[in-house]
């Protein structure tokens, strides 16, 4: 997930200091010039620098890789058609949408698709699990690839080293539904590995699937299961990159294998962890909808539905679909989300001086 | 990966402390643990598999095969939804995959020219559907009115690039092809499309081995999503909505079980059949990725650590 830090990151500055530029142009004009002069303070200085003979050379520059944009018009032809028409549809969240009279001609309802979540019975019960559920995962996810990560880096046999790598990474593979289908096998109540150790101690095998209690810790745990050797790629590859004249230098002055993890690794490892931590908290409402959805039975739907499973019904499933709604739900969740994300990224930059941009 | 063990080997040199012998010892004993840990559900689904009905219905398999059977893998071969939802799935993958490479290098070249005027703009464009998106059902709609619900297409056409692997595969090419070498192609007379069939596409292999893998198994074989909500006809059904009818939703054509008179024994094949297709299911990827697995992590760490 790093390179975000290289790459996603990159644009994303790019905008940033464009608008800085935007208001720090602005601020010490808008005092003393009238409104009308803003507007032309305002045009990104780029364009306002261009002359005549500038914005000939422009054109030559483009005109000189046409062909470059030959190869760029289908992908975006793909990302308008598929990506960015979803976005244009979105307006339906504020429209009541009916399939007779298209995007444009349904009449505009404003927040009123909004307030009915808000007012829903489902509302809290949704929110609540889809947070509790997303920083359970997050929190109790978070540290376990960087331990692994850690020891494995101590770890100085090779064929010791790679089989464990392989072994951990190696659910990582396995689908989604498979992972679930082991689950409810795993933990069958008669048939499963828990029932037959039950069975060889004579005690009463546990019903783990069909207890809302549970729900949340087979879900988080067996996600942990699944990704801890494929998360702790990254960190190694970190560790593999600090400075090997460190360690000598500590071993030197004596420090032990755990000092100098504690000093020397860690602390490498920081400003990768942090961004991470920024990445997968901006994103925490997406919880991995798949097997959630996977997972919901009568028993557990009380701590099961999460927002994208709720937005998945009310839309697709139910008798009445009620398009407008589903996609005033799911409009929210990736504005709040995308708040998040800065907000978080705003945090960690106060806290740590390290963010995403 | 090499480079990582570096520091060890100098290391070695000096006499370890007790205080470290100690430690290194709990470190091995932690990793142990967190390797079994890892293989106990999969060694019990594996032997699950290879034991006999009665056995399985019984609560008696742990973590060896108890009375030795393949009925459960001779009864999936006789199940035609599962080759269908295998042949399926391996037609999604193989031309989904093919598009999305196809689609993700004509844009990722491009736009790791930095003389290209709006490259920053247009790789923005691209980045901003990872943070923000209209949602699943204005995306419904308009795969809904190009005619796409219900077809072949609608498994392809919707996954075109991932923004992500977009970013490796610039961050490759700025990385690997250097400017000069263009240049030198534009001095010799070959214009861009030259370049890049003679030039890029030659150096490009690595990546398009990483983004190959990438696409087969994140974006086709494994999610059932986009079939579950795009497909109806049971015959385009891929493997892993089959696979979710029998494992999660218990539903098994009942024609399989007919032979068997007694209540439990069916059940009891109902379970193991279960456990064997598991198995079944996970072989192919299981199989591969030792091979590949080193690609994964080149394409996890390209861009990461330079």
């Amino acid at each position: 997930m790093l390179y975000f830090r290289l790459l996603l990151v990159r644009p994303v500055a790019v905008l940033v200091q464009f608008k800085k530029r935007e208001t720090m142009q602005v601020e010490p004009t808008s005092d003393i010039t009238p409104a009308s002069d803003a507007l032309e303070v305002r045009l990104p200085h780029r364009l306002r620098l261009l002359n005549q003979e500038e914005r000939a050379k422009l054109w030559l520059r483009i005109r000189r890789n046409w062909q470059l944009y030959v190869l760029l018009f289908l992908p975006l032809l793909w990302l308008v058609v598929f990506r960015y028409a979803p976005m244009y549809g979105a307006q339906i969240a504020f429209r009541d949408y009916s399939p007779a009279f298209g995007i444009e001609g349904s009449p505009w309802v404003g927040f009123a698709n909004f307030e009915r979540f808000f007012n829903s019975f489902y509302f809290k019960p949704v929110i609540i699990n889809t947070l509790v559920l997303s920083f359970y995962s997050l929190i109790a996810g978070f540290p376990i690839p960087i331990i692994l990560a850690l020891s494995l880096n101590q770890v100085k046999t090779r064929l010791f080293r790679n089989s464990v790598q392989m072994i951990t990474y190696a659910p990582h593979f396995i689908s989604t539904v498979v992972i679930v289908g082991m689950l409810f096998q795993f933990l069958h109540p008669r048939v499963g590995f828990t029932a037959s150790l039950a069975n060889l101690f004579g005690m009463a095998p546990p019903n783990a699937m069909g207890d809302p209690g549970a729900f949340r810790h087979i879900f988080v745990w067996s996600g942990i299961w699944q990704e801890m050797g494929f998360n702790a790629i990254i960190f190694l590859a970190v560790l593999s990159t600090i400075d090997p004249a460190l360690h000598e230098a500590a071993v030197v002055d004596g420090a032990s294998r755990l000092q100098r993890i504690r000093y020397i690794d860690i602390p490498g490892l920081m400003p990768t962890a942090m961004v991470l931590l920024v990445l997968t908290t901006g994103r925490v409402l997406e919880i991995a909808f798949e097997k959630v959805y996977l997972m919901q039975s009568p028993l557990n739907l009380s701590v099961a539905e999460v927002i994208n499973t709720y937005v998945y019904k009310v839309g697709l499933l139910s008798p009445v679909l009620d398009f407008s709604y589903s996609t005033a739900i799911g409009l929210l969740k990736g504005f709040v989300g995308l708040l998040l994300l800065i907000a978080v990224n705003h945090a960690a930059r106060r806290m740590t001086g390290n963010s995403v941009w | 990966m090499a480079s990582m063990t570096s520091y060890d080997s100098n290391i070695n040199k000096v006499n370890e402390s007790a205080v470290d012998r100690v430690f290194m010892l709990g470190n091995t004993a932690f990793l142990l643990i967190i390797t079994t840990i890892i293989l106990l559900p999969l060694v019990f689904i594996v032997a699950a598999s290879f034991s006999s009905a009665e056995a399985v219905i019984a609560g008696k398999v742990t973590l060896w095969p108890v009375d030795f059977s393949l009925l459960g893998y001779e009864t999936i071969f006789e199940h035609k939804k599962v080759w269908n939802g295998f042949a399926n799935s391996l037609f999604y993958t193989f031309f989904g995959t093919i598009f999305n490479v196809f689609m993700t290098i004509i844009a990722a070249y491009p736009l790791s020219r930095r003389d290209l005027v709006g490259w920053r703009a247009i790789t923005f464009a691209f980045i901003f559907t990872m943070l923000f998106s209209g949602g699943l059902i204005p995306t419904y709609m308009v795969v809904k009115d190009l005619g796409l619900l219900n077809t072949r297409l609608a498994m392809i056409l919707p996954t075109g690039i991932g923004p992500f692997n977009l970013l490796i595969a610039i961050t490759f090419f700025r990385t690997t092809i250097p400017p000069e070498l263009i240049e030198a192609a534009r001095i010799d007379g070959a214009n861009d499309f030259r370049t890049f069939r003679s030039i890029v596409l030659p150096l490009a292999r690595p990546i398009i081995a990483v983004l190959v893998l990438f696409y087969a198994v994140n974006t086709h074989w494994n999610p059932y999503f986009p079939a579950l909500i795009y497909l109806k006809d049971q015959e385009l059904f891929p493997l892993q909505l089959v696979l979710r009818e029998i494992l999660i939703q218990n539903s098994i054509d009942a024609s399989m079980l007919i032979d068997i008179e007694d209540l439990v024994a069916r059940e009891g094949l109902r379970e193991l059949l279960k456990y064997s297709l598991i198995v079944v299911a996970s072989i192919p990827v299981m199989l591969i990725y030792p091979f590949v697995q080193r690609h994964f992590v080149k394409g996890m760490m390209i861009g990461s650590v330079k």
